[in-house]
């Protein structure tokens, strides 16, 4: 019990926590997800990564041993796409905003980073919103719960960049009064403004190259100006940076993956990408990923066409897919989320597995780090009751880095210190309420509001 | 048997259907073998392995030993199961086609006082969201007129009158269960803040402002019942004009048409309640997200509640995590009755999942099938006719190969109002058209 305060306040404080002691989870089903499935299967978990899987692991003396029976060990769920964890996410007021980022205002105190972890949920790419063609950088955190902003951010994760097409980028559905319009307002306009962007980037470049061939030379050269828009974009040029677009038309995803092919630039993954399954040869080709939401549709016209069979199809044609969140909510139940492959498409289980964890991880550019049960690999997982296909399957507790963050018996506890604790404080206030007499609640004397 | 295979069945059973009601066939008849059949009607175990006979719309006889009559098209059922249809408690099916585009919306009038207008007159019978919602073994359902819990919040008032109709027909009057099931109205929030959608950001008010608006609605939502009884015993003497609008409140007066009145938070139940019976009016609580704060409020005064999605985030930064999930089981532990509904359209769909999550957190599983058959059947006066699978009943029912509540399960069949319906919708045709677009050249 003093343990676990302890470890709860180190938690809370955000401390970096030293494990020294090694952590065995035995007796349950271990779905790998890219080494099949392991019944029983065992995980031991030493300085934050796996160091075994298999049917029978090393136990060292002293090691936690976490009986997991009956109930089923899989990777943390990785969400491509989320907007939590973030104080803004739509720099809107330009049709390019590359010189923004999600990475600067993460806000590490939401309480959705808690709760999708609740739901199995370890690693979020936290991306820009879709307000215009060519939005701000994303970051990618791990739901280190009780770390600091710069703590949660995944280190070493390639860097993104969102950009938008249709419907949103072109703000079709008008703007409050007094708000005015802003260029584009049709998918020429989007794909005319992405082009735009890459022929400026290329110039930028340009004037560095030179820069840099004068300087070889000996020549005695000022350099050009950084320009913060342009020098992601030249990144992209490069392939150093992710390029996530949503996207939802067919029209349209043709139209981003030729405009990125003059420029010889793969796009990373479609978000959304809810006609995907009607150009999923021509995506394929392109080598892109496919980032999509299991069976939302009909809320706008570029939705009409979407179909649940999306995923399946896709990854029939050879896209690498995932299944996505972009709701805090949605993400809370991401494994139902994948169990809708199964059912529409006749995925396989752990074909629908996969597309939330090891696919997305690839997508995000750390595949080779996390996403699936492989010794080696971060030790984040998520161990449910049942299946996680099922409908009835509730997650039991989650570990990120080799650190459980959630246990649903300890959050289960912890209610009831919270219940006093708010008993006591509103105990206090109606003390203080008495004495003032009646009336007088408000603010203290010389605060402003 | 594969999926394209099954539906060619389906379709192929739904012309036949088509055909038979075409030429006035009454003697068209179906029967469903070997099933294990679950009847939900009280105190019954499922049947193991029997049969139902369906003729005329209805279920003319269940049970293990089943003689097939000649001419009756047979499904074999073997190693399925076999449920009541499952009916949406409140839905917006036929209202709505696409969210964004205002000429397709029929959901919102206008004005705060519409008793008179009912769903019916707006439902869409080619709405693409019918077929998708019935492929996945929605048979029924009550739509329901309002902004329920969209986008903007505010609206309170009496939107109209919400309709229960089964999920086929060609046209609304052949969907038609009942059109006038219940008045919808929407509590008055106690909210000191509104979102403005002119500056799309949150505008603050005092909390006594707050109040006495949310004062000045409940009291003219009680003057207009108030008015109602007056005209109803007005029209008793036999000396009126006629006003549609108070004339569409006689039944709720009367006590013989439910108030559906949507309420979230703890405050505004307990004002809703309240009211209600004050009024000596019958209420069934919609949405409820604090439902779970006032359990033994609603117990006492034997008020149902029909529960917003299940799927949803904590009402506040410290509720539990899994406040949502855990309050179907919780109220149902309480005695409250409970149903389930999605409140949408292009999600009905997803109804049996709602119900599903909340099995996990400690609701009985037999007490979410029953929360999307059997229970709102009852709730809306309709149980001689729905609900459970015994003679004499409708046949909504649908066969599946598995538990309906997990998503792994395929929907087989699907009976609505006594015919086998076609299992094609957009979604389907769109999948099998755009699979069969040739592979590239490799």
């Amino acid at each position: 019990m003093r343990h676990t305060k302890l470890f709860l306040a180190a938690v809370l404080l955000g401390a970096p926590l030293t494990f020294s002691q090694d952590t065995v989870i035995r007796g349950g089903t271990v779905l790998t997800v890219t080494g099949g499935t392991l019944s029983p299967g065992e995980v031991l978990i030493r300085d934050g990564k796996i160091a075994e899987v298999g049917t029978s692991v090393t136990v060292p003396d002293g090691a936690e041993v976490i009986d997991a029976t009956g109930m089923f060990v899989m990777p943390g769920i990785v969400d491509a796409h989320s907007h939590i964890a973030a104080e803004s996410i739509n720099e809107g007021s330009v049709a390019v905003s590359s010189m923004t980022g999600t990475g600067d205002v993460v806000d590490p105190y939401d309480v959705n980073i808690y709760r999708e972890l609740a739901g199995g949920v370890t690693t979020s790419n936290i991306l820009h919103g879709s307000a215009n063609p060519i939005g701000g950088l994303n970051v990618v955190i791990k739901h280190r719960w009780g770390a600091d902003a710069a703590g949660l951010v995944l280190e070493g994760a390639p860097p993104g960049i969102k950009f938008a097409l249709g419907e949103n980028p072109k703000r079709s559905r008008g703007m409050p009064a007094g708000v005015e319009r802003r260029y584009p307002a049709t998918r020429m306009g989007v794909q005319d403004v992405i082009r735009q962007a890459f022929i400026e980037a290329e110039a930028y470049r340009q004037e560095f190259a030179d820069y840099e061939a004068a300087q070889a030379r000996g020549e005695r050269v000022l350099p050009p100006r950084r320009d913060m828009k342009l020098e992601p974009l030249v990144e992209v040029l490069e392939g150093t940076r992710l390029v996530h677009a949503h996207c939802y038309r067919q029209d349209e995803i043709l139209q981003l993956l030729r405009v990125a092919e003059e420029f010889g630039v793969r796009i990373a993954t479609l978000q959304h990408v809810l006609e995907g399954y009607k150009v999923a040869n021509e995506i394929a080709a392109h080598g892109a990923g496919a980032s999509t939401f299991s069976d939302w549709w009909a809320y706008k016209v570029e939705a009409y066409d979407a179909i649940p069979h999306n995923a399946a199809l896709m990854t029939e044609r050879g896209i690498l897919v995932s299944i996505n969140s972009d709701s805090a909510e949605e993400a809370r139940h991401l494994n139902q989320e994948a169990a809708k492959t199964v059912k529409w498409g006749g995925m396989s289980e752990e074909e629908a597995l996969k597309m939330i964890t090891i696919n997305p991880a690839i997508q995000l550019g750390i595949g080779d780090r996390i996403g699936s049960l492989e010794a080696g690999k971060d030790a984040d997982l998520a161990i449910f009751d049942r299946h996680p296909l099922s409908t009835y399957a509730v997650n039991q507790m989650t570990f990120v880095d080799g650190e459980m963050l959630f246990s649903r018996e300890r959050d289960q506890a912890m209610r009831e210190t919270m219940a006093a604790e708010r008993a006591e404080l509103e105990e206090k206030l109606s003390e203080a309420d008495a004495e003032r007499g009646p009336g007088r609640r408000g603010p203290r004397e010389g605060v402003r509001r | 048997m594969t999926r394209v295979g099954r539906n060619a069945f389906g379709i192929a059973l739904a012309l036949s259907s088509v055909c038979a009601v075409a030429a006035g066939q009454e003697e068209e008849s179906w029967i469903i073998q070997n099933a294990r059949i679950h009847t939900l009607a009280e105190g019954a175990e499922p049947i193991e392995s029997g049969s139902i006979l369906i003729r005329d719309g209805r279920i003319v006889e269940i049970g293990e030993d089943v003689t097939a009559p000649a001419g009756a098209a047979v499904i074999d059922a073997a190693g399925m199961d076999v449920y009541p249809g499952m009916m949406d408690s409140v839905s917006q099916l036929g209202l709505t086609e696409i969210g964004a585009i205002s000429a397709t919306v029929d959901t919102v009038e206008l004005g705060e006082m519409n008793p008179h207008l009912r769903a019916a007159t707006a439902i869409h019978p080619s709405s693409e969201h019918l077929p998708v919602a019935r492929a996945n073994g929605i048979t029924h359902a009550v739509v329901a007129p309002g902004r329920l819990g969209g986008f903007g919040g505010g609206g309170a008032g009496i939107s109209g009158q919400a309709s229960i109709v089964h999920l086929d027909g060609w046209t609304v009057e052949e969907m038609d269960i009942n059109a006038s099931a219940g008045m919808v109205l929407t509590w008055p929030t106690l909210s000191t803040r509104s979102f403005n959608l002119a500056t799309f950001s949150m505008d603050r008010r005092s909390f006594r402002e707050a109040k006495e608006e949310y004062d000045r609605q409940v009291a003219e939502l009680g003057e207009v019942l108030d008015a109602a009884r007056r005209y109803a015993a007005a029209g008793e003497a036999g000396a009126r004009e006629r006003d549609i609008r108070l004339a569409a409140l006689g039944p709720v007066v009367g006590g013989e048409m439910p108030l559906l009145i949507l309420a979230q938070g703890e405050r505004e139940i307990r004002g809703a309640v309240e009211f209600t019976k004050e009024q000596g009016v019958k209420m069934i609580l919609l949405g409820g997200s604090e439902a779970w704060k006032v359990k033994e409020l609603l117990v006492e005064h034997g008020i149902p509640v029909i529960l917003g999605p299940t799927q949803r985030l904590p009402g506040e930064e410290d509720e539990a995590y899994d406040q949502p999930f855990t309050t179907p089981g919780e109220l149902h532990d309480a005695g409250v009755t409970v149903a389930f509904a999605t409140f949408g359209s292009s999600n009905s769909r997803l109804l049996p999942y709602e119900a599903g999550h909340a099995v996990g957190y400690g609701l009985p599983q037999e007490a979410a099938i029953r929360a999307i058959t059997v229970v709102p059947a009852q709730l809306f006066g309709l149980a001689e006719d729905f609900g459970t699978l015994e003679e004499g009943k409708v046949a909504n029912l649908i066969v599946v190969n598995g538990d309906p509540l997990e998503i792994r399960t395929e929907v087989e069949h699907v009976f609505v109002n006594g015919v086998p319906v076609s299992l094609d919708n957009r979604h389907q045709s769109l999948y099998e058209r755009y699979r069969a677009r040739p592979h590239p050249e490799r």
